[in-house]
């Protein structure tokens, strides 16, 4: 089990946070307008990265926030945690 | 139910192998029988180890259980030979080589119960077909039901089974209890059990030697197997792919099938398609070698384990997929920890089992639980992938129905709904109840 730094409570078990699939996937500014296939998009479609991936996490059995996180899909080592309204860091 | 031939693979044994015959052969001074006593020797030679040829009229990337069931069908039904089976490691060393082997077609939507009951049917007879033992063995699977909620669900998919002529039947705990004595029945557990699905047809297959099997066939057949030859990169020309970059050279191509489950979208991004897959891994466990215990296969949706029994005596039991994307063939131990309290609060005859080992492998999971298959953007690219924890039930199946879309360049009428544009047109085909485990 790993250690999860969220970045409001600190470093806590893996097993009290929920995992929420790829970050900075913004809603649709013009929804109205979009097409069928630019819904199905925004709907199913996600990456799916061999590699450092950005993600939602939520602490659901801590403060019930939400964060994003890099995390490499091979390693399943978490080199970043971040709020939702920062940038992705840097990472190597 | 009581008799269900479990542990023999020869029609002609007399003796019933369930736990109250092998304690009735204890007390009259006959010895158990030994597991895996009937698995066949190993044969010397399995297949060449070719060198790439410069062109072939089909190139299949992934040499897992699909890879190679599509090869034996362009080859049995079609009359294509002109094949290569591209592997980057080794020949179904990936999700074939270790996996729970459960066969079944007791799914819910029409669509799925037609390509799972009729690759169920190919099982029946597929040994015959490869000339070579695959240990298909049908005893029988219980999906249990623990809520109300369950049972409703239950009866059901109970019901559409039946009318899309799939056996199927609900049984009560009692005939649970008869089914399988060791499953815990009594009412004072967290979630008791209220019942079951039954398919008496469902069984397993000893998964290394249906890989196997396949291959010898196709090897046969002239098919070039290709192991340790990773695909990195396609040879495009518009709309068309006219050859795949590969660790032993490029390779020409006449069409391509993508058959590489977890690692599909590693592929389809360098052809900059992209497709809704996510890839987790996937737990299971063996057990220490048991005599037989346990004479069938059951499931659990809610409390989430799946467990049978090996030729050999190993319990096999699964759980659901890590919650997290991966790539790494490993998960996390507190899924295997709730797996197991709920495989002991189900079997309580298995507290003390030691475990044996652990793997993970890396599925393909969709937003609605069933698979893509057919054609792609490209005119010449076919894709089959997103079959999530469900793949080597559908081995022949599959196999059967996208040799069939790459020979004639149109879906299969059983492929068809599974088709990638279902996720633009909203067809989807939502088996998130029916596939039976958490993806």
């Amino acid at each position: 089990m790993q250690m999860i730094q969220c970045p409001w409570c600190g470093p806590r078990e893996e097993v009290e946070f929920h995992y929420g699939g790829q970050a900075h996937v913004p809603y649709p500014s013009e929804p109205a307008a979009l097409s069928d296939e630019e819904w199905a998009q925004y709907l199913f479609f996600r990456d799916n990265t061999r590699g450092l991936f950005a993600e939602r996490w939520s602490h659901s059995a801590g403060c019930r926030k939400w964060f994003n996180a890099v995390r490499d899909t091979v390693t399943y080592r978490f080199h970043a945690t971040y709020r939702p309204d920062e940038p992705r860091p840097v990472t190597a | 139910m009581t008799t269900v031939d479990a542990f023999s693979t020869d029609p002609d044994d007399a003796v019933p192998h369930t736990p109250a015959a092998a304690a009735a052969g204890r007390l009259n001074g006959t010895p158990p029988r030994t597991p895996g006593a009937d698995l066949p020797e190993h044969p010397d030679a399995l297949w060449k180890n070719p060198e790439p040829k410069k062109a072939y009229d089909v190139v299949i990337v992934g040499g897992g259980g699909h890879g190679l069931a599509t090869a034996h069908y362009l080859v049995k039904n079609h009359g294509i030979t002109n094949i290569a089976v591209l592997e980057k490691g080794w020949l179904a060393g990936g999700n074939m080589a270790r996996n729970t082997t459960l066969i079944r077609s007791n799914y819910l939507w029409d669509e799925s119960a037609a390509i799972y009951e009729h690759s169920l049917k190919l099982w029946e007879g597929l040994e015959e077909d490869l000339g070579y033992p695959i240990l298909f063995s049908q005893r029988g699977v219980l999906n249990l039901a623990h809520t109300l909620q369950d049972v409703r669900d239950s009866v059901r998919r109970v019901e559409a089974n039946v009318l899309n002529g799939v056996d199927a039947e609900w049984v009560e705990p009692d005939e649970v209890r008869k089914i399988c004595p060791i499953v815990n029945t009594s009412t004072d557990i967290r979630y008791p059990v209220l019942g079951a699905t039954y398919q008496p047809r469902a069984g397993i297959a000893k998964h290394d030697y249906v890989g196997w099997g396949f291959a010898r066939r196709i090897d046969e057949a002239g098919v070039d197997i290709i192991q340790n030859c990773e695909v990195t990169g396609f040879v495009r020309d518009g709309n068309r792919i006219t050859g795949v970059r590969t660790t032993r050279g490029d390779i020409a191509c006449g069409k391509v099938a993508l058959a590489a489950a977890g690692s599909t979208s590693v592929l389809t991004d360098m052809l900059g398609l992209r497709v809704p897959i996510q890839s987790h891994p996937l737990q299971a466990l063996v057990s220490e070698l048991l005599e037989p215990v346990h004479p069938t296969i059951v499931m659990s949706n809610a409390v989430h384990v799946y467990v049978s029994q090996a030729h050999k005596g190993e319990l096999v039991m699964g759980a659901g997929v890590d919650a997290y994307n991966g790539y790494g063939q490993r998960g996390a131990f507190h899924i295997i920890e709730r797996q197991m309290a709920a495989a002991v609060e189900l079997f309580p005859v298995f507290a003390r089992a030691h475990l044996l080992r652990t793997w993970g492998g890396i599925v393909d999971t969709t937003p609605d639980a069933s698979p893509i298959v057919g054609r792609t953007p490209y005119d010449n690219v076919f894709l089959n992938c997103g079959w999530g924890t469900g793949g080597f039930k559908a081995t022949p199946g599959l196999g059967w129905v996208f040799a069939d879309t790459i020979a004639n360049d149109e879906p299969h009428p059983y492929a068809a709904p599974f088709s990638l544009d279902r996720f633009v047109t909203g067809r989807l085909v939502d088996e998130h109840g029916a596939a039976a485990v958490a993806h």
